[in-house]
């Protein structure tokens, strides 16, 4: 747990932080909605005798207490999915609705594009990108047990991402297609805050890992504020705690495209974005992004900022 | 080559590797043996009762030789793309098959040539199993559902011959229940 410490000038109960890395989380599920109701989807896990519980801030979330999901009717005829109940939070900040066009960037294995996907009632247009044939094969494989009709899946590093498939049916070839009106960059991270689901996560942390990956993920967050309408929005979400991956990311992009943090409810116990960090200041907006704490819901750990494309 | 008939820049033979808008109606086909859209709207309705009406708001593709995709929007025809919507229909064989998850995302508006199994069969059909059982209808491939929660709800996809129903679910998605 080495690594956590370098975080202790920035978490308001460091003993509790701590502890709470420690404990193991619950399976949660999502029900599907575009194949089931949630009040359904509860009657067939009782049926099949699966203790579960809402989880309060989000109706349609169950945690699990005695199982894994997998093996059971609701799974099978694809009305749950299993997902980290914190990982729930960024689609639901991006609040796509039916008949948008929306680019997950990193798509795979498809939670949130399933969950993108049902907020959007399968209508409209959701693009979903990996750089990743096998993961990509989880994500169709995702997709298609949730009866997602409305998602096109691309293989692609998503900071060269196009439009050009896009295009619209009567349009000439070499068109793009309509920009996006929102876009969702939940981008690869050092997981340091999945590490209650897995203990080896920070095995193999190293700093120039996170100072490597903080480089792709500004360049991933760049293309979606460029593909996204003026006015439109986009969600730049990890699950770790490292402000190299996430703060000075959106400092770049504050700095580099024309885009601007707003403000936005979280129906979860959070802490602002940070605006210094061993010694570089980043951009006062970024209190604005929400730091989310293992102690803080007892959820694993999130990073989620909410952006506004501007006029250039 | 033709642009000329509605089929955009799609080529005169089926490209497996890209999605392929289908042709509205046979006039306006350009690639050989590739279903029609109204080919394709009459066997769900024909076979399983299932109302043209539910397609409405989906255009479909084909990709691979034969494999039908429904998507929720409309693109430019052809796109290279993974995926594009889901796969949900096998022509270009003696008999259309039905996919799974076309059979589990559409199937609710079936009336005809569906299956309704108790727990125990549907768990063996979920498991890959064949089994002998009695029905009275066509054979071929029926949507096999089964109670959950209440109400019956559409499975997937078997096939009915010789007095048995044998398993389609895909190596994949076969479970023990």
């Amino acid at each position: 747990m080495d690594v956590l410490e370098r975080y202790e000038p920035l978490v308001d109960d460091f003993d509790a932080f701590r502890a709470a890395c420690e404990r193991p989380l619950p399976s949660v599920v999502r029900v599907n909605t575009l194949k089931t109701t949630v009040e359904r989807a509860s009657d067939a896990l009782a049926e099949a005798d699966i203790a579960h519980e809402p989880v309060g801030w989000h109706d349609g979330l169950f945690a699990l207490p005695d199982d894994q999901p997998g093996t059971n009717w609701p799974y099978v005829l694809g009305w749950i999915h299993g997902q980290e109940e914190v990982s729930a939070v960024p689609a639901e900040v991006l609040d796509p609705r039916p008949g948008e066009r929306v680019w997950d960037a990193c798509a795979a294995p498809g939670s949130k594009t399933t969950q993108l996907a049902a907020l959007m009632e399968d209508r409209g247009l959701l693009v979903a990108t990996d750089n990743n044939l096998g993961r990509i094969s989880a994500l169709r494989s995702n997709a298609e047990r949730a009866g997602v009709t409305n998602v096109a899946v691309t293989h692609e590093d998503a900071r060269n991402h196009s439009l050009k498939p896009f295009r619209a049916p009567d349009s000439d070839e070499g068109e793009e297609g309509a920009p996006y009106d929102r876009a969702l960059v939940d981008v690869p991270c050092s997981c340091e805050g999945t590490i209650r689901k897995n203990p080896d996560a920070l095995d193999d942390w190293e700093l120039d890992h996170v100072e490597g990956i903080s480089g792709v993920q500004k360049g991933v967050l760049r293309r979606a504020v460029q593909t996204t309408r003026e006015g439109g929005t986009v969600v730049y979400s990890t699950c770790t705690f490292a402000p190299e991956e996430n703060e000075a990311v959106l400092d770049h992009a504050l700095a580099e495209e024309s885009c601007e943090l707003v403000e936005f409810d979280l129906p979860l116990d959070s802490a602002p974005g940070i605006t210094e960090w061993q010694g570089e200041r980043f951009d006062e907006s970024v209190r604005k992004a929400r730091r989310i704490y293992p102690h803080h819901n007892d959820t694993g750990g999130f990073f989620c900022a909410k952006l506004e494309v501007t006029a250039e | 080559m033709s642009g000329e008939d509605g089929a955009g820049d799609a080529p005169a033979e089926n490209d497996g590797t890209q999605f392929d808008r289908l042709p509205a109606t046979a006039d306006e086909r350009v690639v050989e043996g590739r279903p029609t859209r109204a080919e394709v709207l009459e066997w769900w309705d024909e076979r399983f009762g299932i109302p043209p009406a539910t397609f409405d708001g989906h255009t479909f593709w084909e990709r691979g030789s034969g494999k039908v995709w429904a998507f929720a929007d409309d693109v430019a025809s052809p796109v290279a793309v993974e995926g594009l919507g889901l796969a949900f229909l096998r022509t270009r064989r003696e008999h259309w098959k039905p996919t799974l998850e076309a059979v589990q995302r559409f199937g609710d508006a079936a009336d005809d040539c569906v299956i309704h199994l108790s727990r125990d069969e549907a768990a063996a059909f979920v498991a890959g199993d064949d089994q002998q059982l009695d029905w009275d209808g066509d054979w071929g491939y029926l949507i096999v559902t089964t109670d959950v929660a209440g109400e019956p709800e559409p499975v997937g996809v078997g096939l009915y011959v010789h007095g048995e129903l044998r398993s389609q679910v895909p190596k994949g998605r076969r479970r023990e229940l």
